[in-house]
Protein backbone atom coordinates (compact mmCIF):
# COMPACT_ATOMS: atom_id res chain seq x y z
CA UNK A 1 0.00 0.00 0.00
CA UNK A 2 0.84 3.71 -0.83
CA UNK A 3 0.21 7.04 -0.34
CA UNK A 4 0.47 9.43 -2.42
CA UNK A 5 2.03 13.47 -1.71
CA UNK A 6 0.83 16.56 -3.37
CA UNK A 7 3.47 15.77 -6.21
CA UNK A 8 2.37 12.50 -6.89
CA UNK A 9 5.03 11.09 -5.59
CA UNK A 10 4.42 7.46 -4.15
CA UNK A 11 5.58 7.16 -0.99
CA UNK A 12 6.05 3.62 0.26
CA UNK A 13 4.11 2.65 3.56
CA UNK A 14 5.63 2.06 6.76
CA UNK A 15 4.46 -0.90 8.19
CA UNK A 16 5.15 0.09 11.61
CA UNK A 17 3.38 3.56 10.85
CA UNK A 18 0.20 1.53 10.02
CA UNK A 19 -3.33 3.08 11.16
CA UNK A 20 -3.22 2.07 15.17
CA UNK A 21 0.09 1.81 15.31
CA UNK A 22 0.92 5.40 16.89
CA UNK A 23 -2.04 4.26 19.52
CA UNK A 24 -0.18 1.03 20.75
CA UNK A 25 2.90 2.53 21.11
CA UNK A 26 1.30 5.61 22.98
CA UNK A 27 -0.76 2.94 25.09
CA UNK A 28 2.52 1.29 26.26
CA UNK A 29 4.13 4.22 27.17
CA UNK A 30 0.72 5.16 29.13
CA UNK A 31 0.56 1.84 31.09
CA UNK A 32 4.92 1.24 31.47
CA UNK A 33 5.95 4.90 31.91
CA UNK A 34 3.38 7.81 32.65
CA UNK A 35 1.51 5.27 35.19
CA UNK A 36 4.40 4.83 37.52
CA UNK A 37 5.36 8.59 37.75
CA UNK A 38 2.18 10.48 37.33
CA UNK A 39 1.85 10.38 41.50
CA UNK A 40 4.93 11.51 41.59
CA UNK A 41 4.77 14.27 38.85
CA UNK A 42 1.62 15.33 40.69
CA UNK A 43 3.22 15.56 43.64
CA UNK A 44 5.99 17.36 43.11
CA UNK A 45 4.46 19.80 40.29
CA UNK A 46 7.24 18.46 38.13
CA UNK A 47 7.45 18.31 34.35
CA UNK A 48 6.74 14.46 33.37
CA UNK A 49 10.26 13.75 31.26
CA UNK A 50 10.12 10.34 31.85
CA UNK A 51 6.70 10.02 29.68
CA UNK A 52 8.22 13.04 27.13
CA UNK A 53 11.36 11.10 26.85
CA UNK A 54 9.42 7.93 25.92
CA UNK A 55 7.57 9.54 23.71
CA UNK A 56 10.24 11.12 21.92
CA UNK A 57 12.12 7.93 21.97
CA UNK A 58 9.38 6.15 20.31
CA UNK A 59 8.96 9.05 17.49
CA UNK A 60 5.59 9.96 18.69
CA UNK A 61 6.21 13.91 18.94
CA UNK A 62 5.46 13.95 14.99
CA UNK A 63 2.49 11.88 15.08
CA UNK A 64 0.43 14.77 13.49
CA UNK A 65 3.33 15.72 11.00
CA UNK A 66 2.53 14.67 7.39
CA UNK A 67 4.16 11.67 6.11
CA UNK A 68 5.78 13.43 3.30
CA UNK A 69 7.02 15.82 6.35
CA UNK A 70 8.67 12.01 7.88
CA UNK A 71 5.60 12.10 10.09
CA UNK A 72 3.67 9.24 11.49
CA UNK A 73 0.36 11.03 9.36
CA UNK A 74 -2.03 9.73 11.90
CA UNK A 75 -5.72 10.24 11.37
CA UNK A 76 -7.25 12.99 13.88
CA UNK A 77 -9.31 10.28 15.23
CA UNK A 78 -5.66 8.75 16.01
CA UNK A 79 -4.44 11.73 17.73
CA UNK A 80 -7.66 12.51 19.83
CA UNK A 81 -6.89 8.30 20.87
CA UNK A 82 -3.42 9.00 21.89
CA UNK A 83 -4.62 12.12 24.23
CA UNK A 84 -6.99 9.52 25.68
CA UNK A 85 -4.96 7.10 26.41
CA UNK A 86 -2.04 8.75 27.82
CA UNK A 87 -4.14 10.85 30.02
CA UNK A 88 -5.94 8.04 31.40
CA UNK A 89 -2.71 7.19 33.24
CA UNK A 90 -1.52 10.89 33.73
CA UNK A 91 -3.32 13.63 32.54
CA UNK A 92 -0.75 16.16 32.66
CA UNK A 93 1.36 14.09 29.97
CA UNK A 94 -1.94 14.08 28.01
CA UNK A 95 -2.39 17.48 27.96
CA UNK A 96 1.26 17.97 26.85
CA UNK A 97 0.67 15.80 24.32
CA UNK A 98 -2.55 17.76 23.37
CA UNK A 99 -0.76 20.85 23.16
CA UNK A 100 2.48 20.18 21.34
CA UNK A 101 0.07 18.10 18.62
CA UNK A 102 -2.00 21.08 18.64
CA UNK A 103 1.08 23.56 17.85
CA UNK A 104 1.97 20.65 15.41
CA UNK A 105 -1.51 20.75 13.50
CA UNK A 106 -1.16 24.89 13.53
CA UNK A 107 1.83 25.12 11.46
CA UNK A 108 0.96 21.95 9.06
CA UNK A 109 -2.59 23.47 8.33
CA UNK A 110 -1.24 26.95 8.13
CA UNK A 111 2.63 26.98 6.21
CA UNK A 112 1.20 28.32 3.06
CA UNK A 113 4.16 28.02 0.56
CA UNK A 114 6.81 28.37 3.52
CA UNK A 115 9.88 26.03 2.57
CA UNK A 116 11.37 27.17 5.74
CA UNK A 117 8.24 25.81 7.52
CA UNK A 118 8.42 22.44 5.54
CA UNK A 119 11.52 22.15 6.70
CA UNK A 120 11.16 23.02 10.25
CA UNK A 121 8.21 20.13 10.49
CA UNK A 122 10.64 17.78 8.81
CA UNK A 123 13.02 18.64 11.54
CA UNK A 124 10.81 18.36 14.19
CA UNK A 125 10.11 14.99 12.93
CA UNK A 126 13.64 13.61 12.52
CA UNK A 127 15.08 15.44 16.12
CA UNK A 128 11.54 14.83 17.95
CA UNK A 129 11.13 18.51 18.88
CA UNK A 130 8.70 19.91 21.40
CA UNK A 131 6.65 22.90 20.69
CA UNK A 132 5.30 24.82 23.55
CA UNK A 133 2.71 27.79 22.70
CA UNK A 134 3.20 31.52 23.91
CA UNK A 135 -0.73 32.43 23.37
CA UNK A 136 -1.79 33.85 26.77
CA UNK A 137 -0.74 37.64 28.06
CA UNK A 138 -0.42 39.82 31.13
CA UNK A 139 -2.73 42.42 30.29
CA UNK A 140 -5.75 40.71 27.41
CA UNK A 141 -8.12 39.73 30.04
CA UNK A 142 -7.57 36.14 28.75
CA UNK A 143 -8.42 36.76 25.28
CA UNK A 144 -6.56 34.56 22.47
CA UNK A 145 -7.35 36.78 19.95
CA UNK A 146 -5.91 40.09 21.43
CA UNK A 147 -2.00 40.86 21.79
CA UNK A 148 -0.01 43.43 23.15
CA UNK A 149 3.56 42.05 22.38
CA UNK A 150 4.41 42.99 19.09
CA UNK A 151 6.90 41.98 16.15
CA UNK A 152 9.69 44.77 15.82
CA UNK A 153 11.32 44.43 13.05
CA UNK A 154 15.54 44.67 13.03
CA UNK A 155 18.27 45.15 11.10
CA UNK A 156 18.40 47.29 7.55
CA UNK A 157 16.49 44.64 5.26
CA UNK A 158 13.66 43.97 7.85
CA UNK A 159 13.92 40.83 7.72
CA UNK A 160 14.62 39.63 10.71
CA UNK A 161 12.66 40.91 14.06
CA UNK A 162 12.55 40.68 18.15
CA UNK A 163 9.85 41.13 20.32
CA UNK A 164 9.15 40.74 24.17
CA UNK A 165 6.35 39.22 25.72
CA UNK A 166 4.72 39.23 29.18
CA UNK A 167 2.55 35.92 29.70
CA UNK A 168 0.00 34.05 32.43
CA UNK A 169 0.78 30.66 31.35
CA UNK A 170 2.90 29.18 29.17
CA UNK A 171 2.63 25.33 29.81
CA UNK A 172 6.35 23.38 29.97
CA UNK A 173 8.12 26.35 28.43
CA UNK A 174 11.42 25.38 30.37
CA UNK A 175 11.39 22.31 28.43
CA UNK A 176 10.21 22.90 25.35
CA UNK A 177 13.03 23.13 22.02
CA UNK A 178 10.18 25.37 20.55
CA UNK A 179 8.00 28.33 20.86
CA UNK A 180 4.43 29.29 18.49
CA UNK A 181 3.45 32.48 20.01
CA UNK A 182 1.27 35.44 19.27
CA UNK A 183 2.23 38.53 18.34
CA UNK A 184 0.81 41.86 17.14
CA UNK A 185 1.83 41.96 13.41
CA UNK A 186 3.69 45.67 14.08
CA UNK A 187 4.08 48.30 16.70
CA UNK A 188 0.98 49.87 14.93
CA UNK A 189 -1.47 46.95 14.56
CA UNK A 190 -4.53 46.72 16.34
CA UNK A 191 -4.90 44.00 19.38
CA UNK A 192 -7.11 41.53 17.05
CA UNK A 193 -4.36 42.01 14.45
CA UNK A 194 -2.28 38.99 15.74
CA UNK A 195 0.23 36.67 13.93
CA UNK A 196 1.34 33.03 14.75
CA UNK A 197 5.68 33.43 15.11
CA UNK A 198 7.84 30.32 15.52
CA UNK A 199 10.78 30.41 17.52
CA UNK A 200 13.22 28.00 18.25
CA UNK A 201 15.77 26.75 20.79
CA UNK A 202 18.47 28.79 20.86
CA UNK A 203 16.13 32.06 19.02
CA UNK A 204 14.26 32.21 22.59
CA UNK A 205 15.23 33.12 26.28
CA UNK A 206 12.70 32.84 29.08
CA UNK A 207 13.15 35.50 32.27
CA UNK A 208 11.32 35.91 35.53
CA UNK A 209 9.78 32.83 35.60
CA UNK A 210 6.65 32.78 38.28
CA UNK A 211 5.81 30.12 40.55
CA UNK A 212 3.45 26.84 39.34
CA UNK A 213 2.04 25.54 42.00
CA UNK A 214 -1.71 24.92 41.67
CA UNK A 215 -4.48 22.26 42.30
CA UNK A 216 -4.19 20.63 39.67
CA UNK A 217 -2.61 20.09 35.84
CA UNK A 218 0.77 20.05 38.17
CA UNK A 219 3.16 18.56 35.68
CA UNK A 220 2.12 20.85 33.14
CA UNK A 221 3.94 23.04 34.72
CA UNK A 222 3.03 26.58 33.05
CA UNK A 223 4.15 29.34 35.29
CA UNK A 224 3.57 32.76 33.75
CA UNK A 225 7.19 34.40 32.08
CA UNK A 226 9.02 36.96 30.42
CA UNK A 227 10.18 35.80 26.88
CA UNK A 228 12.59 37.59 24.92
CA UNK A 229 13.17 36.28 21.18
CA UNK A 230 14.35 36.77 17.41
CA UNK A 231 14.28 35.50 14.49
CA UNK A 232 13.74 35.80 10.96
CA UNK A 233 10.68 36.33 8.84
CA UNK A 234 9.66 32.82 7.50
CA UNK A 235 9.13 32.02 10.92
CA UNK A 236 5.88 33.71 10.67
CA UNK A 237 2.98 31.72 9.78
CA UNK A 238 1.89 32.86 6.55
CA UNK A 239 -1.77 33.35 7.40
CA UNK A 240 -3.21 35.79 10.18
CA UNK A 241 -3.70 34.39 13.37
CA UNK A 242 -7.34 34.52 13.48
CA UNK A 243 -7.36 32.09 10.62
CA UNK A 244 -4.98 30.13 12.45
CA UNK A 245 -7.25 29.84 15.46
CA UNK A 246 -10.20 30.08 13.83
CA UNK A 247 -9.33 27.15 11.16
CA UNK A 248 -6.94 25.26 13.19
CA UNK A 249 -5.91 26.24 17.16
CA UNK A 250 -9.90 26.72 18.91
CA UNK A 251 -11.22 23.60 16.80
CA UNK A 252 -7.95 21.09 17.84
CA UNK A 253 -7.65 22.09 21.24
CA UNK A 254 -11.44 22.21 21.80
CA UNK A 255 -10.83 18.10 20.52
CA UNK A 256 -8.15 17.16 21.77
CA UNK A 257 -8.30 19.12 25.87
CA UNK A 258 -11.82 16.58 25.22
CA UNK A 259 -10.22 13.50 24.44
CA UNK A 260 -7.65 14.02 27.68
CA UNK A 261 -10.56 14.76 30.27
CA UNK A 262 -12.14 11.70 28.57
CA UNK A 263 -8.96 9.92 29.53
CA UNK A 264 -9.64 11.19 33.27
CA UNK A 265 -13.16 10.47 33.52
CA UNK A 266 -12.26 6.76 31.75
CA UNK A 267 -10.08 5.80 34.87
CA UNK A 268 -12.46 7.10 37.16
CA UNK A 269 -14.83 5.27 36.34
CA UNK A 270 -12.30 2.04 35.41
CA UNK A 271 -11.17 2.30 39.47
CA UNK A 272 -15.03 3.06 40.80
CA UNK A 273 -15.90 -0.14 38.64
CA UNK A 274 -13.15 -2.13 39.89
CA UNK A 275 -13.71 -1.36 43.66
CA UNK A 276 -17.91 -2.01 43.42
CA UNK A 277 -16.63 -5.44 41.90
CA UNK A 278 -14.07 -6.31 44.77
CA UNK A 279 -16.52 -5.28 47.27
CA UNK A 280 -19.83 -7.07 45.38
CA UNK A 281 -17.42 -10.44 45.34
CA UNK A 282 -17.26 -10.33 49.17
CA UNK A 283 -20.73 -9.14 49.54
CA UNK A 284 -23.04 -9.58 46.16
CA UNK A 285 -26.02 -7.85 48.02
CA UNK A 286 -23.96 -5.12 49.27
CA UNK A 287 -23.90 -2.52 47.44
CA UNK A 288 -27.09 -1.46 45.44
CA UNK A 289 -26.91 1.80 45.31
CA UNK A 290 -23.32 2.34 44.53
CA UNK A 291 -23.90 -0.01 41.45
CA UNK A 292 -26.89 1.90 40.37
CA UNK A 293 -24.79 4.97 40.41
CA UNK A 294 -21.89 3.06 38.59
CA UNK A 295 -24.52 2.50 36.30
CA UNK A 296 -25.25 5.46 35.56
CA UNK A 297 -21.75 6.49 35.45
CA UNK A 298 -21.42 4.48 32.74
CA UNK A 299 -24.13 6.21 30.51
CA UNK A 300 -22.42 9.58 31.28
CA UNK A 301 -19.17 8.37 30.11
CA UNK A 302 -20.48 6.94 27.03
CA UNK A 303 -22.36 10.53 26.10
CA UNK A 304 -19.07 11.93 27.30
CA UNK A 305 -17.57 10.03 24.26
CA UNK A 306 -20.33 9.95 22.19
CA UNK A 307 -20.21 13.85 21.71
CA UNK A 308 -16.15 13.81 21.13
CA UNK A 309 -16.06 11.53 18.84
CA UNK A 310 -19.04 13.17 17.03
CA UNK A 311 -17.16 16.10 16.53
CA UNK A 312 -14.15 14.44 15.94
CA UNK A 313 -15.93 13.09 12.75
CA UNK A 314 -17.44 16.36 11.97
CA UNK A 315 -13.87 18.35 11.77
CA UNK A 316 -12.23 14.91 10.01
CA UNK A 317 -14.97 15.12 7.25
CA UNK A 318 -14.54 18.61 6.60
CA UNK A 319 -13.19 19.61 3.24
CA UNK A 320 -10.40 21.13 3.60
CA UNK A 321 -10.93 23.85 0.79
CA UNK A 322 -13.94 25.12 2.12
CA UNK A 323 -12.69 24.93 5.83
CA UNK A 324 -12.11 28.40 6.59
CA UNK A 325 -15.83 29.30 5.94
CA UNK A 326 -16.72 25.87 7.70
CA UNK A 327 -15.04 27.09 10.66
CA UNK A 328 -16.14 30.59 11.53
CA UNK A 329 -20.13 29.32 10.31
CA UNK A 330 -22.03 29.28 13.92
CA UNK A 331 -23.15 25.87 13.65
CA UNK A 332 -19.78 24.40 13.91
CA UNK A 333 -18.61 26.86 16.36
CA UNK A 334 -21.63 26.41 18.65
CA UNK A 335 -20.91 22.53 18.43
CA UNK A 336 -16.97 22.56 19.30
CA UNK A 337 -18.33 25.54 22.09
CA UNK A 338 -20.68 22.79 23.49
CA UNK A 339 -18.24 19.63 23.15
CA UNK A 340 -16.11 21.79 25.11
CA UNK A 341 -18.10 23.13 27.88
CA UNK A 342 -20.13 19.53 28.06
CA UNK A 343 -16.72 17.69 28.16
CA UNK A 344 -15.07 20.65 30.85
CA UNK A 345 -18.00 19.68 33.51
CA UNK A 346 -18.56 16.36 32.16
CA UNK A 347 -15.03 15.35 33.61
CA UNK A 348 -15.68 16.64 37.27
CA UNK A 349 -19.21 15.48 37.36
CA UNK A 350 -17.75 11.93 36.48
CA UNK A 351 -14.90 11.86 38.56
CA UNK A 352 -17.46 13.15 41.65
CA UNK A 353 -19.16 10.31 41.16
CA UNK A 354 -16.90 7.80 40.89
CA UNK A 355 -15.41 8.90 44.04
CA UNK A 356 -19.31 8.68 45.54
CA UNK A 357 -19.16 5.11 44.74
CA UNK A 358 -15.51 4.23 46.47
CA UNK A 359 -16.04 6.36 49.12
CA UNK A 360 -12.80 7.27 51.59
CA UNK A 361 -10.64 5.33 49.57
CA UNK A 362 -10.74 7.18 46.60
CA UNK A 363 -10.66 10.56 48.74
CA UNK A 364 -7.06 9.26 49.94
CA UNK A 365 -4.10 11.24 48.18
CA UNK A 366 -2.34 7.96 47.33
CA UNK A 367 -3.45 4.10 46.50
CA UNK A 368 -5.09 1.95 44.22
CA UNK A 369 -8.48 3.67 44.37
CA UNK A 370 -7.58 7.51 44.94
CA UNK A 371 -9.29 10.12 42.94
CA UNK A 372 -7.47 12.94 44.17
CA UNK A 373 -5.23 13.74 41.57
CA UNK A 374 -7.75 13.02 38.85
CA UNK A 375 -10.86 15.75 40.56
CA UNK A 376 -7.59 18.52 41.08
CA UNK A 377 -7.03 17.88 37.23
CA UNK A 378 -10.72 17.65 36.10
CA UNK A 379 -11.17 21.09 37.80
CA UNK A 380 -8.49 22.91 35.21
CA UNK A 381 -11.09 21.49 32.27
CA UNK A 382 -13.88 24.66 32.88
CA UNK A 383 -10.40 27.25 33.18
CA UNK A 384 -8.63 26.33 29.82
CA UNK A 385 -10.81 29.02 28.12
CA UNK A 386 -13.17 30.04 30.54
CA UNK A 387 -16.45 28.19 30.53
CA UNK A 388 -18.28 31.31 31.38
CA UNK A 389 -16.44 33.31 28.37
CA UNK A 390 -17.48 30.40 25.79
CA UNK A 391 -21.18 30.29 27.10
CA UNK A 392 -20.72 33.98 26.45
CA UNK A 393 -20.28 33.84 22.95
CA UNK A 394 -22.67 31.14 22.44
CA UNK A 395 -25.25 33.70 24.34
CA UNK A 396 -24.24 36.02 20.60
CA UNK A 397 -24.26 33.14 18.42
CA UNK A 398 -27.41 32.31 19.18
CA UNK A 399 -28.96 35.51 18.74
CA UNK A 400 -28.16 35.42 15.12
CA UNK A 401 -28.26 31.99 14.19
CA UNK A 402 -30.70 30.28 11.88
CA UNK A 403 -30.14 27.40 12.83
CA UNK A 404 -29.94 25.76 9.01
CA UNK B 1 -32.35 51.10 -2.16
CA UNK B 2 -29.45 52.89 -3.74
CA UNK B 3 -25.89 51.88 -3.02
CA UNK B 4 -24.53 54.95 -1.32
CA UNK B 5 -27.92 54.64 1.11
CA UNK B 6 -27.32 51.51 2.22
CA UNK B 7 -23.39 52.23 2.93
CA UNK B 8 -24.53 55.19 4.64
CA UNK B 9 -26.98 52.54 6.70
CA UNK B 10 -24.16 50.58 7.34
CA UNK B 11 -21.55 52.94 8.74
CA UNK B 12 -24.91 54.29 10.88
CA UNK B 13 -24.75 50.40 12.57
CA UNK B 14 -21.35 50.67 12.60
CA UNK B 15 -21.06 53.52 14.80
CA UNK B 16 -23.59 52.33 16.94
CA UNK B 17 -22.90 49.02 17.48
CA UNK B 18 -19.62 48.59 16.05
CA UNK B 19 -17.00 49.34 19.36
CA UNK B 20 -14.57 50.81 17.22
CA UNK B 21 -12.46 53.45 18.19
CA UNK B 22 -12.59 55.03 14.52
CA UNK B 23 -14.43 57.88 12.46
CA UNK B 24 -17.24 55.74 10.88
CA UNK B 25 -18.04 58.29 8.05
CA UNK B 26 -14.59 58.50 7.08
CA UNK B 27 -13.46 54.95 7.17
CA UNK B 28 -12.40 53.07 4.28
CA UNK B 29 -15.11 50.72 2.79
CA UNK B 30 -11.98 48.66 1.63
CA UNK B 31 -10.55 48.18 5.39
CA UNK B 32 -10.44 45.76 7.25
CA UNK B 33 -12.91 46.57 10.45
CA UNK B 34 -11.47 43.32 12.41
CA UNK B 35 -8.08 45.13 11.96
CA UNK B 36 -9.43 48.43 13.46
CA UNK B 37 -10.56 46.67 16.22
CA UNK B 38 -14.24 45.00 16.12
CA UNK B 39 -14.69 41.89 18.16
CA UNK B 40 -16.95 39.27 17.59
CA UNK B 41 -19.09 40.06 20.14
CA UNK B 42 -19.73 43.79 18.52
CA UNK B 43 -20.16 41.46 15.08
CA UNK B 44 -23.44 40.39 16.76
CA UNK B 45 -24.47 43.72 18.00
CA UNK B 46 -23.70 45.02 14.36
CA UNK B 47 -25.11 42.07 12.87
CA UNK B 48 -28.13 42.34 14.64
CA UNK B 49 -28.54 45.70 13.84
CA UNK B 50 -28.32 45.41 10.18
CA UNK B 51 -30.95 43.17 10.73
CA UNK B 52 -33.26 45.55 12.36
CA UNK B 53 -32.31 48.64 10.31
CA UNK B 54 -32.67 46.93 6.74
CA UNK B 55 -35.94 44.85 7.72
CA UNK B 56 -33.54 41.57 6.62
CA UNK B 57 -32.46 37.96 7.74
CA UNK B 58 -28.65 36.97 7.35
CA UNK B 59 -28.61 33.17 6.72
CA UNK B 60 -25.94 31.16 8.59
CA UNK B 61 -24.00 31.10 5.35
CA UNK B 62 -23.58 34.62 4.83
CA UNK B 63 -22.68 34.74 9.12
CA UNK B 64 -18.77 34.68 8.14
CA UNK B 65 -16.15 36.73 9.26
CA UNK B 66 -15.48 37.40 5.66
CA UNK B 67 -18.59 38.65 5.08
CA UNK B 68 -18.52 41.71 8.08
CA UNK B 69 -14.91 42.27 7.49
CA UNK B 70 -15.16 45.68 5.50
CA UNK B 71 -18.04 47.89 5.06
CA UNK B 72 -17.61 46.97 1.13
CA UNK B 73 -18.65 43.11 1.84
CA UNK B 74 -21.21 43.92 3.98
CA UNK B 75 -23.13 46.08 2.08
CA UNK B 76 -22.42 43.59 -0.68
CA UNK B 77 -24.24 41.34 1.53
CA UNK B 78 -27.28 43.80 2.17
CA UNK B 79 -27.53 44.46 -1.07
CA UNK B 80 -28.20 40.27 -2.34
CA UNK B 81 -30.70 40.10 0.71
CA UNK B 82 -32.55 43.13 -0.72
CA UNK B 83 -32.59 41.77 -4.08
CA UNK B 84 -33.51 38.73 -3.11
CA UNK B 85 -36.33 39.93 -0.84
CA UNK B 86 -37.90 41.12 -4.37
Amino acid sequence: MTSTAKMGTPIPADPARSRGAALRVATAIAEDVAAQHAHDVDLHARFPIETVDALRGAKLLSTAVSRELGGWGCEFSELTEICTRLARSCASSGMIFAMHTIQVASILNHRGGEGALDRYLRDLARDQRLIASATSEVGTGGDLRRSIAHVESTGTGGDRFRFEKTTTVSSYCEYADDLLLTLRRDAESAAGDQVAVLVQRGEWKLADIGEWNTLGMRGTCSPAARITGEGADPQILPDPFRAVAAVTMVPVSHLLWAAVWLGIAVDATDRARRFLQIKSRKDPDGSTIAANRLAQLSTRLRNMRAQLESEVRSYEERDSAHAAERASEPGTVLALNDLKLSASESVVAIVGEAMQVIGIEAYMNEGEFSLARHLRDAHSAALMINNDRIRATNADLLLVYKGR
Amino acid sequence: MKRADIENGVREVLAARGRISVDLAEFDPGCSLYDAGMTSHATVKVMLGLEDHFDVEFPDELLQRSVFDQIATIVGAIEKLLADQR
